[in-house]
């Protein structure tokens, strides 16, 4: 009694704040959803979202592209650095983990100023004479801005999973004849699939679900769900924003599900 | 049916962050013995294996296998196989993968793959297991999955390293004889590392005893307990009384102020020496019948014989007798000649007390775990 008691007393807080900022907010959005803006009761907000059906496939395709992207890039770099001596593994993750401090849209209005018609980057072209190239609204720039933006997400589970497997498995393949491929194919890559995994989805949510990007690197060329519900919102619509918020939440959690069973997380990757 | 050299260690050096951790090392090993690396922790067993496994380039000298250089042969290219301290098993491979692991390597066709594996299996008594998962399996089995997974590659050499140190004592014992059987079965050289004499002693066609990155002496178990070359040797291997002596002249040695008839000679007259003689070969026999005499100052019963101290001159003797005696007793202690061994004086010598602080030992450390334990409630 006495344990449980204390066990209550810890939890409380913890069941208020979740009360507060998670459970209270759903709520709401669901109560938009299915609301007609009057107080009564509609499908009408969900029906809607069928005009908007292609701003959805957009956005997981380029959220997919944005993973997959990341994953090539985040892979290969988290193997070599396991590689390294641990200081140079440490400062490196240090400078990784430094862009995740800073603020999001400051680091994407940083690429503004390179990418921009008469940018750092078109100068640069211009002065070793070339014509200036339009990388602003184009698809390339927003891929790029999410790549950037949410590639930690991808390298950290990654380094730490396959920095985490134990040296003596790697000797042993060795051991029993693999050399470095077969060493990276039989015991690195397997055993590395909880951080790729989690990997994905800390790349994936984000990037489905991002706006700023869209708008500042895409010029407001190129339409992503999270555009369209802070439209939705700066109308106001509540109701239709409410429901395009819900269908995006239930897509997402959909999503992670599938990602969890592909892999028992617990052994060895960040579980969202 | 022990043959030529295998693998042979030519002046090997290794050391770490400027730590000289091996120190010229010699070695051959035979094609199918059983041979055991024994030795303190922090000798070197493991670096050495490592040598051969070819995870680890030695400073300076020469590894051979069957007669050619391998330094710059990588790990993977060599007719090695290592079974780890600690298993190293793949932890995402069931039993059956983690067995064909090497096999797989190789490229060897499935069919052949799981008649091979089954053969391990059964071999290694876990038929049936192969769709198990690592983690469900208990200590002694995931051992035996080790070996299957490393003898499956049919090795020339397989190197163990402490592989039975996790196991409780009954199981140890079994393994040990399983492991010998599966040794002799085989044909396989075994290279085995342990710090449990009494499992080298049972075990091996030689031991190598080590410490302190050198080798203090190879040999079969009886030369190695029998005449062991130094004091080190002496007191690593079983007990041991170790004296200073004089060798007065061929099979003629004065110590503990008697003179006693020995079968060692090839020592300067007069040469100082140490002199073991194992507790076990002291006869104790009435006061007056007695090369030596003293008293009884501890008895202790373990069970097949008395372990008993006898102070003889302020040197304390352990000596172990099926008969009881009690303390404070007057004894007379008799060595019989084929019972001493002389060793010539080495920079061991003089290390080794006698086993006056013995007792006091086990009481100190009875005092420890009685405080440890009241501290813990
Ligand atoms: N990679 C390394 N870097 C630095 N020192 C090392 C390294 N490997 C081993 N040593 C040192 O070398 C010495 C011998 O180590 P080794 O592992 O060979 O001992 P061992 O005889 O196997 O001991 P144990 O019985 O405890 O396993 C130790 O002092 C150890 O600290
Ligand atoms: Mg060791």
């Amino acid at each position: 009694m006495n344990t449980s008691f204390s066990r209550r007393l810890i939890n409380t807080p913890c069941l208020i704040w979740s009360a507060i900022f998670i459970v209270v907010p759903l709520f709401i959005v669901l109560y938009y959803t299915f609301s007609d803006g009057n107080g009564g009761f509609t499908l009408q907000n969900i029906y809607e979202l069928r005009l908007y059906k292609d701003v959805f496939v957009t956005s997981v395709i380029y959220a997919l592209i944005a993973t997959l992207i990341c994953l090539i890039l985040s892979y290969p770099f988290s193997y070599f650095l396991t590689k390294i001596s641990v200081n140079s593994q440490k400062m490196t993750i240090l400078l990784v983990m430094l862009p995740m401090w800073m603020n999001l849209l400051i680091k994407t209005y940083s690429w503004t100023v390179i990418l921009d018609n008469n940018g750092v980057l078109n100068r640069i072209l211009n002065l070793l004479g070339f014509e200036s190239v339009k990388f602003m609204g184009t698809p390339a720039a927003v891929i790029l801005g999410m790549v950037y933006d949410f590639i930690p997400y991808m390298i950290l589970p990654i380094y730490t999973t396959i920095s985490k497997i134990d040296n003596s498995l790697l000797e042993a393949a060795s051991d029993l004849g693999s050399n470095a491929f077969s060493k990276l194919r039989r015991v690195v890559l397997p055993l590395s699939i909880p951080g790729v995994l989690s990997g994905i989805t800390m790349v994936f949510v984000p990037s489905i679900s991002t706006f700023y990007i869209s708008q500042k690197l895409g010029n407001g060329m190129i339409l992503l769900v999270g555009d369209i519900i802070e439209t939705q919102f700066k109308i106001p619509n509540y109701p239709l924003g409410a429901a395009m918020s819900l269908v995006l939440m239930i897509f997402i959690i959909i999503s992670i599900a599938v990602m969890n069973k592909f892999g028992d997380t617990d052994k060895g990757g960040i579980m969202i | 049916m022990i043959g030529e050299n295998i693998v042979e260690l030519k002046n090997i050096s290794v050391s770490f962050d400027g730590e000289q951790i091996l120190n010229g090392l010699n070695l051959d090993i035979k094609d199918k013995e059983f041979i055991t690396f024994l030795g303190p922790s922090g000798c070197g067993k493991t670096t050495t294996l490592r040598l051969i496994a070819g995870f680890l380039e030695p400073d300076e000298g020469d590894i051979i296998f069957e007669n050619q250089r391998i330094n710059d042969v990588p790990a993977y290219k060599r007719q090695v196989n290592t079974i780890f301290q600690r298993y190293a098993l793949f932890p995402h491979l069931n039993v059956y993968e983690n067995i064909a692991f090497g096999l797989r390597v190789k490229k060897m066709k499935d069919k052949e793959i799981k008649e091979k594996v089954e053969e391990m299996l059964e071999l290694v008594n876990l038929k049936g297991l192969g769709n198990r998962s690592i983690d469900t399996l208990s200590g002694g089995q995931q051992q035996r999955v080790a070996i299957a997974r490393a003898i499956a590659n049919r090795p020339k050499v397989l190197l163990l390293d402490e592989p039975l140190a996790a196991l409780d004592l009954k199981l140890r014992k079994d393994m040990q004889k399983e492991l010998k059987k599966i040794q002799q079965q085989l044909g396989i050289t075994f290279v085995f590392v342990t710090h449990d004499q009494e499992e080298a002693l049972t075990m091996s066609d030689r031991v190598i005893v080590m410490d302190d990155g050198k080798i203090q002496q190879i040999g079969t178990p009886q030369d190695i307990y029998n005449e062991p070359k130094n004091a080190f040797v002496a007191d690593f291997i079983g007990e041991s009384n170790i004296l200073d002596g004089k060798m007065l002249k061929d099979f003629y040695v004065e110590f503990s102020g008697n003179k006693f008839d020995c079968l060692d000679k090839g020592f300067e007259k007069n040469e100082l020496v140490d002199v073991v003689v194992r507790p076990e070969d002291v006869d104790i026999v009435p006061e007056d019948k007695g090369q030596l005499t003293g008293i009884v100052t501890s008895v202790a019963f373990l069970g097949v014989h008395y372990e008993i101290i006898v102070d003889i001159g302020g040197f304390k003797w352990m000596i172990q007798t099926t008969d009881e005696h009690f303390v404070d007793d007057k004894v007379g202690l008799y060595i019989e000649p084929d019972a001493i061994h002389i060793m010539k004086k080495s920079e061991y010598s003089g290390l080794y007390g006698d086993y006056s602080t013995y007792s006091e030992e086990m009481y100190e450390m009875n005092e420890i775990n009685e405080l440890a334990e009241e501290e813990a409630q």
